[in-house]
């Protein structure tokens, strides 16, 4: 039971994550000023099943405190409680400590118990300011987490402990209402549940059943004497009738069953015959009953309750034992893994049709067996296509986290900033996805931080008072572009150039285009500490975020237009583990580049190859000097030929940043799986990786980025930006 | 084999009583909420309804009322298996003709031999 349990438990978690970014998503639209009633009604469900789960799986702790939280909801829900920005407030930072506490839960660390009781404290305190709570949180609060009817263990098994082993002579008087069956309620299921206690005598009382004429078959016409030897509570045998103490006269009392023992013997007799008198009497209306009037049942099973402990405690313990790392299980779509399934069927096939030619292949069959063939890697390719999308994941679970973000850091700076998504549809490797939060955070905190300006700035300069800050994804190409867009001031591309002249970092006569200043904020000796500009951070650097988005494969660069606003870009790609590369020939060696990052390849036409200061070479490509890289000067192996003419040049762009790297010849290009060399090996600077090639050798992965920065710490990049003359 | 229709809107729940009244010997029916329960009960005959409380397009008061006016289901016992305690909401399912209620966290054992008792 306890190793199922755990697995439960991952969807109940994955339930949570979701019913969390419900509330808060829900939360932060309440807001606005005209109250929508089903937004609170779902934003109140969510934490109602939060709580179902929590206390199923006997997370008290979480259900206390979501259940004082779904009160308030209850109340706003209700109207008995305004929609106020405070309560909101409140119960957005009770979710965040919700969150916290299911996180703890999850990852088994201890619970920030005081922040809990703080929160509880101060929701109470607001449910306090109304006298409307007290009636439906008191007594749901305290039984919650308690049990209540047939699930009793604890209650249960206190009470065996209580009144001691001393067996009782317990006689019930049950007189059930005539609508009892109406609820589906049959005495038998009371009577077997009594015998569970100890040993039943039941006899039926028929004196009320009517005759024929005005007889309803549904009423119930009966009453019963039960007597029952017994080491149970009264409080164990009303609980039998728990369902139906209102629909029934019920008298319960007790005598020790030695001193009664005589007694017992002479009533049992008597009361036996009673019912066979009176059932001669209304014969025919007995039948009809759906009932057997007289029941002894031995007791078979004297006490469940021992066993039904250990099960809580199995359950508990395997939530301890329970090791939930983030990213263990994704939920995917079944489509994609029916599609899967599905392409595996078809390669198993082609698999099997080219297995029987192995046998011993005619001439006549070799069309057969091209035709296999073809229709194998077609399907291996689309099976690995297959495969990769399972990973795919909407990238709206990285978006919806910023509505929270906007909404209080707007609020801490004073400013009004409206939010718009769009293309939160776009999928996106699970893995990227995972590690493009952080960077995401940052751009965007910037964007509010430095991009747009205060209402009154905003007024001045004839815009709208509230500013927007547009987060967009979409495909292009074979990558993902999202953007941070604000409409905001815009970068201070003058600023930027002194600074970063200032810092050494360009030329003092460097003759760039404001893009390329703009994307300035980028470069690591930006960020290092109080930079005034609009869009770097407060000593957080955006060299960071571009690290961490080219540790994805992809990239980042900036468009700013003083005034109107500035746009962020981060381009990546589709998946990390598979990529479109070009193969290119150094010596014996063959390396790929990816097809992103590649702007053109070109034959060299020497008299636009200069070398500057005895060591840069730079090409003249369209009006900009490029530097070259020759590949095999950075790996230091032997080409087929050194002369720039006799190889090709292929242009490659990374962080707005150029290079001609020069390569002996293209190969070819193909799709190859990226193996990373950490794992294998260790890091190798201006590496991304390597592949196993169709013939089996193993070719390397160029890293451009890094290739990019190499050529620019070789030569200073005020050097190689000149334009041409 | 006893059959019975599980209902509630949250999947681990459905689950956690799907694999508990398997393991009790019963055959198990599940629907997402009342909707699509009385579609399944349209259809189906059951020995016992455990339904949740709480839920979207038709709560569970609501699904117990409308089984009730379904003749086969006149006499089924219908449980709530729910987290609402209160005497008020025990009260408005019994009103809609629930036979009992089963308060979550719910112990496995305990669930089954109640179960039992309703549907031998």
């Amino acid at each position: 039971m306890s190793s199922d349990l755990s697995e439960f438990l991952e969807v109940f978690f994955e339930e949570c994550s979701e019913g969390l970014v419900i509330m808060e998503s829900g939360l932060i639209a309440l807001d606005s000023d005209n109250v929508d009633n089903e937004e609170i009604n779902t934003i109140f469900r969510a934490a109602h099943s939060i709580k179902g789960g929590a206390a199923a799986f006997a997370m008290t702790e979480v259900a206390d405190f979501t259940h004082v939280m779904e009160t308030l909801l209850d109340e706003m829900r209700d109207g008995r409680r305004q929609v106020s920005r405070p309560a909101v407030d409140l119960l957005l930072t009770s979710l965040d400590g919700l969150t916290n506490m299911i996180n703890a839960i999850r990852t088994e660390q201890p619970i920030d118990v005081a922040q809990i009781e703080r929160l509880k404290a101060e929701l109470d305190a607001m449910l306090a300011t109304s006298g409307s709570t007290d009636d439906s949180s008191g007594e749901d609060l305290t039984d919650v987490p308690g049990p209540h009817a047939a699930s009793q263990a604890s209650e249960v098994s206190s009470d065996n402990a209580d009144c001691g082993a001393q067996t009782m002579r317990w006689e019930i008087q049950f007189t059930p209402n005539a609508n009892l069956f109406a609820t589906g309620n049959d005495p038998q299921h009371m009577f077997r549940a009594l015998a569970e206690l100890g040993e039943l005598e039941v006899t039926a009382n028929t004196d009320a059943i009517i005759g024929l004429e005005g007889y309803v078959p549904h009423s119930c016409y009966l009453s019963w004497q039960l007597v029952l030897a017994s080491e149970a509570s009264e409080g164990q045998i009303r609980e039998v009738f728990a369902w139906v103490e209102d629909d029934c006269g019920l008298t319960i009392s007790n005598t020790p069953l030695a001193e009664a023992r005589a007694l017992v013997a002479a009533q049992t007799a008597v009361s036996v015959a009673a019912p066979a008198a009176a059932s001669t009497e209304d014969n025919l209306a007995q039948v009809s009953t759906p009932l057997a009037p007289t029941v002894v049942v031995a007791s078979e099973t004297p006490a469940t309750q021992p066993s039904t402990i250990q099960a809580v405690h199995g359950a508990a313990q395997s939530k301890a034992r329970q090791s939930s790392s983030e990213g263990a299980s994704i939920r995917v779509n079944i489509d994609k893994v029916d599609e899967l399934i599905n392409l595996v069927g078809e390669l198993v096939i082609t698999q099997s049709m080219l297995g029987r030619f192995s046998d011993g292949i005619q001439d006549d069959e070799l069309e057969t067996l091209r035709a296999g063939l073809i229709t194998l890697s077609r399907n291996t390719r689309e099976l690995q296509e297959a495969a990769m999308q399972i990973r795919m994941l909407p990238i709206s679970s990285c978006f919806n986290r910023f509505p929270r973000l906007v909404r209080d850091l707007s609020a801490k700076l004073g400013k009004n900033i409206e939010l718009k998504i769009t293309g939160e549809g776009t999928e996106l490797d699970k893995t990227v996805l995972e590690k493009i939060n952080d960077p995401m955070v940052h751009l965007v905190r910037n964007s509010l931080d430095h991009g747009i300006e205060m209402p009154e700035e905003r007024k001045a300069a004839g815009k709208p008072k509230t500013g927007t800050l547009t987060l967009n994804a979409s495909h292009q190409g074979g990558s993902i572009l999202i953007e941070v867009i604000d409409d905001g001031a815009g970068l201070n591309t003058e600023k930027l150039r002194s600074k970063a002249i200032e810092r050494g970092i360009i030329a003092a006569d460097a003759d760039m285009s404001d893009e390329q200043i703009n994307n300035l904020i980028f470069h690591a000796g930006f960020s290092t500490n109080d930079v005034v500009s609009d869009l770097s951070g407060r000593g957080v650097g955006m060299d960071v975020v571009r690290r961490n988005i080219e540790d994805l494969g992809g990239s980042v660069s900036v468009h700013s237009v003083r005034g109107t606003g500035s746009t962020l870009a981060i381009k990546l790609p589709l998946t990390m583990a598979i990529l479109d590369g070009q193969l290119v020939q150094v010596g014996d060696q063959t390396y790929i580049i990816s097809l992103v990052s590649i702007v053109e390849s070109l034959q060299v036409t020497l008299d636009k190859a200069n070398v500057i200061a005895g060591t840069s070479e730079v090409y003249q490509f369209r009006n900009e000097f490029l530097p070259v890289l020759r590949l095999h000067e950075v790996f230091n192996i032997i080409p087929n030929s050194t002369d720039l003419d006799k190889g090709l040049l292929v242009v490659v762009e990374a962080n707005g940043g150029r290079v001609g790297v020069f390569v002996d010849d293209l190969l070819g290009q193909q799709q190859v799986v990226i193996k990373s060399l950490e794992t294998n090996f260790r890091q190798v600077d201006c590496l991304a990786g390597a592949t196993i090639l169709g013939d089996g050798t193993v070719a390397l992965i160029l890293d451009i980025p890094g290739l990019v920065r190499h050529s620019h710490s070789r030569s200073p990049i005020a050097a190689s930006r000149q334009q041409a003359a | 084999m006893a059959r019975i229709l599980a209902v509630d809107d949250s999947p681990s729940m459905r689950r956690m009583v799907n694999f508990t009244l398997k393991n009790g010997g019963f055959d198990v029916l599940e629907a997402e909420d009342g909707v699509q329960a009385f579609e399944v009960a349209q259809r189906e005959s059951v020995d016992l309804v455990l339904t949740d409380i709480n839920m979207p397009r038709m709560d569970g008061f609501e699904l117990i009322a409308k089984l009730r006016t379904l003749p086969n289901y006149k006499f089924v016992p219908i449980l709530t298996l729910t987290t609402e305690s209160s005497a008020e909401k025990k009260a408005k399912a019994k009103a809609a003709g629930a036979t009992g209620w089963i308060v979550k966290p719910f112990d496995t054992e305990q669930l089954i031999s109640v179960i039992n008792r309703l549907v031998c």
